[in-house]
C-alpha cells in the first residue's frame, strides 16, 4: 500500500489490542448515512514510474526558450548549493519551530535571515516572512492602520497608481472587510511615476499611509526621497514595496527622505526562489523597532537557556492568533520557512557584492535590449526617466498579439499591460536579468521584428479586405 | 556561531557571481543609489554549505524523527512529489507565461480542483489560498459576500466553539465579524441547546472542525447543520483534521457550505520548517460565484485561467499569482499516486494508528481526555493527575520525549483540556514506531515517580536546554548587532 507500512499481522495485532474486529468498526461513531463509497471521479492510483512519466510529459509541454516576463517574478541564476541544502530533509520536513530545543537549526537560520533582510532594507527589524509580496502589502496596510495614534484614526490608504495591479487587488480583497479604503494616486503618463502634484490633490483625505513601489510596476525609479518627505510632512506612514535585489543598488527604504520609510515589504522571490508558476515565494516585512509589536507574523529572538548558553526562540508570541485568538494582530499562522531557508543560503553565498553585481548586470542587459529594440521601426520606449531591469515598450499593434506571435517561436515576450491598464493595450512590459546573453537579446530583437512584420501584413490584408468589400 | 562571524572582508564567492561595470560606469544617477553597506556575509561557498548543513542537523524533522504533533498531520512526505514538482520546465515556468506554454501545469491544477471537489463532496474549488489561515479567510469572506449579495446586512456574528483553532476567531475578526464562543459538553460534542439559543438573524455562520480539535467526531453534525441553516447561517469546515475522514466521509454531505484543506497536512506536502503550505477552498453551489481568483477552466481543448472577468462576484485575488503553485503541484502528484482507493486508506490507517496508540497508553496508566470515545486520527492525554500528585507538567513530558529521540506531541492545545498532550501518529508510521513511542511514554512516567528532576531538567541531550522566553520577549534581540 502506498506509504502505509502495516503488515497483515500488524493490522490484526493492533485490532486485537483495540478490541475491534476490523478497521470499519473504528468509524462506528460516525453516522452510517454519512459514510460514502469510493469517489469514482478520482482516478486510480499510479506507481512512481507511471507518475514520473506523466509529470515529465506535462513539464515538457511547458518548455520555452527564453522568458522576458517580469511583472513581479524575476528569473535569476540560483547557485546549485541553495536548493541542495534547502532540500535536506531536516529543513524540508520539519514543522514550525514551537519546540525550540528540537528546532535550533531553523530558528538560528531565521534569526540570520531577519538580520540580512533588515540590513538589506536599512530597517531595524524584520519578521520571519509572510506568504508573498502582495499579501505582505495587505498586512503592512493593516499594520499601519493599527499603529496610528488613537487620537488620529484613519481608514484611508493612498496607493501609487504605479503599484503592481495584483498587489492592489490583493490588498483590496484582504482589507476592505475592515472598512479600509484604498485610494489610487494616478501616475504621470510621461514618466510612469507618481508626482508630488498628484499627491497634493489627495492631501485633504488625511490618509494613514502612502504605498510606494520601488522600482515601480513599470520598472521605473520613483522619486522616493521627495515622496517620503511629503508623506511624513502630512503625517502619513510610508509603506515601501521593494525588490530586494534592486535594494542593493538603489537607495534602501530606511534611507528614503529625511526619516526613511516606516514599513518595507515586498516579494522575496528574486532571492533564490525559482519562477515555478508563481509560488511558493515569500513576502518580507521590515519596520522600525518602535512598531515591532504591531508587526504580524513570526519573529525569532536570541536568548539564553538555563545554562546561560545562547539559543533562539519564537518571541513576541502574544501578538499571534494561537495566544490572542480574536484579538491577534493577524490570523496568519505559517510563514514560508522553506523559501526563506533558500533565500538565506542564497544571500550568504552571493553576499552584498554578488547581489549588487546581479542587479548591475541586469540593468546593463536591459540597456542593451533597449538599444536593440529601439532600432525597430514604429516602436519606442514609453516612459522617460530611470528604470531598473524592466521597461515599457510601445508597439504599433496590440501587445497581446505580439506575445502570441513570439510565443510560437518559444519566446515569452513580456507582460501585456493592456490586461490591467486599458489605455496601455499597445504597451509591453519587458524584463531582462543577468541570465540573458548578447545572443539571447539579438534573438529577441529578431523575433520581435518578425512578429511585427507578420502582424502588420495580416492587418494590411484585413484592411485591404475591408476596403475591397 | 552565526554566518556573519564566518565573514571575511573582501572575500567573495566568485564562482557564483556575474561581473558587471559599476553604477557610475553605467550612468545611473547618484541620488538614486544606495550609499550604505549591508550586513550580508562575505563567506566562501564551502563555509556556507557547511554552516547550513550543520544547522539543519540541529532540527527534528519527519525524515529523522517520529513527529506525533497533534493537529499537524506530520506524515511522510513522498520524495517523488518533491522531485517531480521540481522538474526544470516546471521551475522555469513564469506565472504569467503564455497559455501555450502552460498546458502541462494548468492541466495538473484542473485535475487537482476536480479531485478535491470529489473528495470533499463540494461543487467548486479554488486553489489559490496560500495557507490554512488564508483559506479560512477566503471562506469567511465568501460567507460575508453571500449575505451582502442577498442584501442581508444584519448578519454580523460568527459562532466558534471554544475548542477551535486560534485562527478561527482571528479570521472572523479579519473579515469584519464579531465572534460568539459556544461551549463543548463533557463528551466533546457541541451543546445543541446552547447552539439553538446562540443562532439568530445576526448569525452569519459557524466555524467547525470535524473531527473536532478534541480528537472526536461531532456525532450530531447533521443536527448542527440544520439548526444553523434554519437560522439563515452558513457552515464553515476547518479542514485541519480532514486526514481522519479522507475518502470516507465528505464535508459536503455533512451539510457544510465551505471548507479549506491544509494540503501540507492531508496531502503530504512538506512543512518546510513552518511553511509554505497551501489552503485551497471548496464550496457548495451557493458559494461558487464568490470563489477567489484565479482558477483554472477548460474549454475548446485548452486549459485557461479564470479571472475576475469570468467570475464577476469573486471575493478577489489573495496572492500576486496563483498562490503556492509548487505546493499544489506536489499535492496533485501525491493525490494521483494515492488514487481513489489509496485516499480511503489514509483515513483508515490514520484512525487505526491513533486508536492503537490510545489503547496502549490507556493500558499503561495514562488518562484520556475522552475515555469513552473512539479516537479519530488523534487523541488527547491529560497529565492533570500527575501534575497534582507528582508536580509533572505536560511540558515536562514533551521536553523529556526529545531526549528519547521523538518529537513532542502538541501541548496545551486544545485550551479547554488541562495539561494536555494532543497525539497524532498519522498513517505512515509502523506499529514498531508506535510501540517505541508507547515504551518511551511508559519509561518517562516511571521517571516521573522515581526521579522527577529528569523531567524538570529535560531536555538534556539537545543543542540547548530550556530557553528563557521571558528574556527573549523583554530584551528583544531580533537582529545581529555585531560589526
Amino acid at each position: 500500500m502506498p506509504f502505509i507500512p502495516h503488515t497483515k499481522d500488524d493490522i490484526s495485532a493492533m485490532l486485537e489490542t483495540i478490541g475491534a474486529n476490523n478497521i470499519k468498526d473504528l468509524f462506528d461513531e460516525i453516522p452510517a448515512d454519512l459514510q460514502v463509497p469510493p469517489q469514482q471521479e478520482i482516478p486510480e492510483g499510479l506507481n512512481e514510474l507511471q507518475i514520473t512519466r506523466l509529470m515529465q510529459q506535462r513539464a515538457k509541454q511547458d518548455h520555452h526558450s527564453g522568458c522576458f516576463i517580469g511583472a513581479g517574478a524575476y528569473e535569476h541564476h540560483i547557485p546549485a548549493a541553495v536548493w541542495d541544502i534547502a532540500s535536506r530533509g531536516e529543513f524540508l520536513t520539519a514543522y514550525t519551530p514551537y519546540q525550540a530545543e528540537a528546532s535550533q537549526g531553523t530558528l538560528q537560520l531565521l534569526y540570520e535571515y531577519q538580520t540580512m533582510m533588515a540590513s538589506l532594507m536599512g530597517m531595524e527589524v524584520s519578521n520571519a516572512s509572510l506568504y508573498d509580496g502582495a499579501s505582505a502589502l495587505a498586512e503592512a496596510i493593516l499594520m499601519a492602520i493599527r499603529s496610528l495614534p488613537k487620537s488620529h484614526p484613519s481608514k484611508t490608504i493612498l496607493v501609487a497608481g504605479s503599484l503592481h495591479p495584483h498587489y492592489r487587488q490583493t490588498a483590496e480583497a484582504i482589507v476592505t472587510a475592515q472598512g479600509i479604503k484604498l485610494i489610487e494616486v494616478p501616475f504621470d503618463t510621461k514618466t510612469g511615476t507618481i508626482t508630488i502634484n498628484s499627491l497634493e490633490a489627495h492631501k485633504s483625505l488625511q490618509a494613514a499611509a502612502l504605498v510606494i513601489q520601488q522600482p515601480n510596476f513599470f520598472g521605473q525609479i520613483e522619486e522616493v526621497d521627495r515622496l517620503t518627505d511629503w508623506a511624513h510632512a502630512n503625517n502619513l506612514f510610508v509603506i515601501a514595496v521593494v525588490n530586494p535585489i534592486a535594494a542593493t543598488l538603489f537607495k534602501e527604504p530606511g534611507s528614503w527622505g529625511e526619516k526613511g520609510a516606516d514599513i518595507a515589504c515586498g516579494e522575496g522571490q528574486p532571492l533564490g526562489i525559482p519562477l515555478a508558476s508563481g509560488g511558493p515565494y515569500f513576502g518580507f516585512m521590515c519596520t522600525r523597532m518602535s512598531l515591532v509589536r504591531q508587526m504580524p507574523g513570526r519573529i525569532i529572538g536570541r536568548t539564553v537557556d538555563v545554562d546561560n548558553k545562547p539559543g533562539f526562540t519564537l518571541t513576541l508570541q502574544a501578538r499571534e492568533q494561537h495566544i490572542r485568538r480574536a484579538k491577534a494582530t493577524s490570523n496568519i499562522c505559517t510563514n514560508q520557512g522553506l523559501a526563506v531557508t533558500a533565500a538565506t543560503i542564497f544571500m550568504s553565498l552571493l553576499g552584498e557584492n554578488g547581489l549588487q553585481n546581479m542587479a548591475l548586470a541586469s540593468y546593463q542587459n536591459t540597456q542593451a535590449l533597449i538599444k536593440i529594440v529601439s532600432a525597430i521601426a514604429h516602436v519606442h520606449v514609453l516612459y522617460e526617466g530611470n528604470h531598473f531591469h524592466e521597461f515599457v515598450l510601445h508597439l504599433p499593434v496590440k501587445a497581446s498579439a505580439v506575445i502570441e506571435e513570439m510565443a510560437k517561436q518559444g519566446i515569452q515576450a513580456g507582460y501585456d499591460l493592456g490586461q490591467t491598464f486599458p489605455a496601455l493595450a499597445n504597451a509591453l512590459l519587458i524584463c531582462v536579468t543577468e541570465t540573458k546573453t548578447e545572443e539571447d537579446l539579438q534573438q529577441y530583437g529578431k523575433a520581435l521584428q518578425a512578429a511585427l512584420q507578420t502582424l502588420g501584413k495580416r492587418n494590411g490584408e484585413k484592411n485591404h479586405a475591408a476596403v475591397t468589400a | 556561531m552565526l554566518i556573519f562571524e564566518l565573514s571575511q572582508p573582501n572575500r567573495h564567492a566568485n564562482a557564483l557571481q556575474v561581473q558587471a561595470p559599476t553604477a557610475a560606469a553605467l550612468g545611473l544617477p547618484k541620488h538614486t543609489l544606495r550609499q550604505t553597506k549591508t550586513k550580508l556575509p562575505a563567506a566562501s561557498e564551502l563555509d556556507v554549505v557547511r554552516h547550513y548543513t550543520r544547522l539543519s542537523q540541529k532540527n527534528f524533522s519527519i525524515d529523522t524523527h517520529f513527529y506525533p504533533l497533534g493537529s499537524c498531520t506530520m506524515k511522510y512526505n513522498p520524495r517523488a512529489a518533491h522531485r517531480l514538482a521540481s522538474l526544470p520546465d516546471f521551475l522555469a515556468r513564469h506565472p504569467m507565461a503564455p497559455i501555450v506554454h502552460s498546458q502541462g501545469f494548468l492541466q495538473s491544477m484542473y485535475e487537482l480542483q476536480d479531485i478535491l471537489k470529489a473528495v470533499t463532496g463540494m461543487k467548486g474549488v479554488s486553489l489559490t489560498p496560500m495557507a490554512g489561515a488564508q483559506g479560512e479567510f477566503a471562506g469567511v469572506a465568501m460567507i460575508r459576500a453571500y449575505h451582502l449579495d442577498r442584501g442581508d446586512t444584519q448578519r454580523t456574528e460568527i459562532i466558534v466553539p471554544d475548542a477551535a483553532h486560534g485562527t478561527n476567531p482571528a479570521t472572523a475578526v479579519m473579515c469584519g465579524f464579531t465572534v460568539k464562543e459556544i461551549p463543548t459538553n463533557k463528551n466533546g460534542d457541541i451543546d445543541l441547546d446552547v447552539l439553538k439559543a446562540a443562532v439568530g438573524p445576526q448569525t452569519a455562520g459557524i466555524m467547525l472542525t470535524n473531527p473536532s480539535t478534541l480528537g472526536v467526531f461531532e456525532r450530531k453534525i447533521q443536527e448542527v447543520a440544520r439548526i444553523v441553516h434554519e437560522a439563515g447561517g452558513l457552515l464553515y469546515y476547518d479542514g485541519a483534521n480532514l486526514n481522519a475522514i479522507l475518502g470516507h466521509v465528505r464535508p459536503g454531505d455533512m451539510g457544510f457550505d465551505v471548507l479549506h484543506m491544509n494540503l501540507h497536512k492531508t496531502f503530504a506536502t512538506t512543512h518546510g520548517g513552518g511553511g509554505p503550505g497551501a489552503g485551497p477552498v471548496a464550496v457548495s453551489q451557493r458559494l461558487v460565484p464568490y470563489l477567489p481568483t484565479p482558477m483554472v477552466g477548460y474549454e475548446n481543448n485548452q486549459y485557461r485561467w479564470l479571472t475576475e472577468k469570468d467570475c464577476p462576484k469573486t471575493i478577489g485575488r489573495l496572492s500576486t499569482f496563483m498562490g503556492n503553485a509548487g505546493i499544489l503541484l506536489r499535492a496533485h502528484i501525491y493525490a494521483r499516486m494515492l488514487g481513489r482507493e489509496g485516499m480511503r486508506r489514509v483515513s483508515e490507517f490514520a484512525t487505526l494508528n491513533a486508536n492503537y496508540l490510545m489503547t496502549k497508553l490507556k493500558q499503561a496508566g495514562f488518562d484520556l481526555a475522552y475515555p469513552t470515545r473512539r479516537a479519530s486520527h488523534e487523541f488527547i492525554v491529560t497529565m492533570q493527575k500527575q501534575n497534582k500528585e507528582l508536580g509533572i507538567s505536560a511540558m515536562d513530558i514533551a521536553k523529556r520525549l526529545l531526549d528519547y529521540g521523538m518529537h513532542a506531541p502538541t501541548t496545551y492545545f486544545p485550551l479547554l483540556v488541562p495539561e494536555c498532550l494532543l497525539i497524532e501518529p498519522t498513517e505512515t508510521e509502523s506499529k514498531a514506531t508506535l510501540d517505541a513511542f508507547a515504551a518511551a511514554m511508559i519509561s518517562i512516567l516511571s521517571e516521573a515517580e522515581t526521579c522527577p528532576e529528569k523531567l524538570h531538567d529535560a531536555p538534556l541531550t539537545r543543542p540547548v536546554r530550556r530557553l528563557d522566553d521571558v528574556k527573549a520577549a523583554k530584551e528583544l534581540d531580533l537582529v545581529w548587532k555585531g560589526e
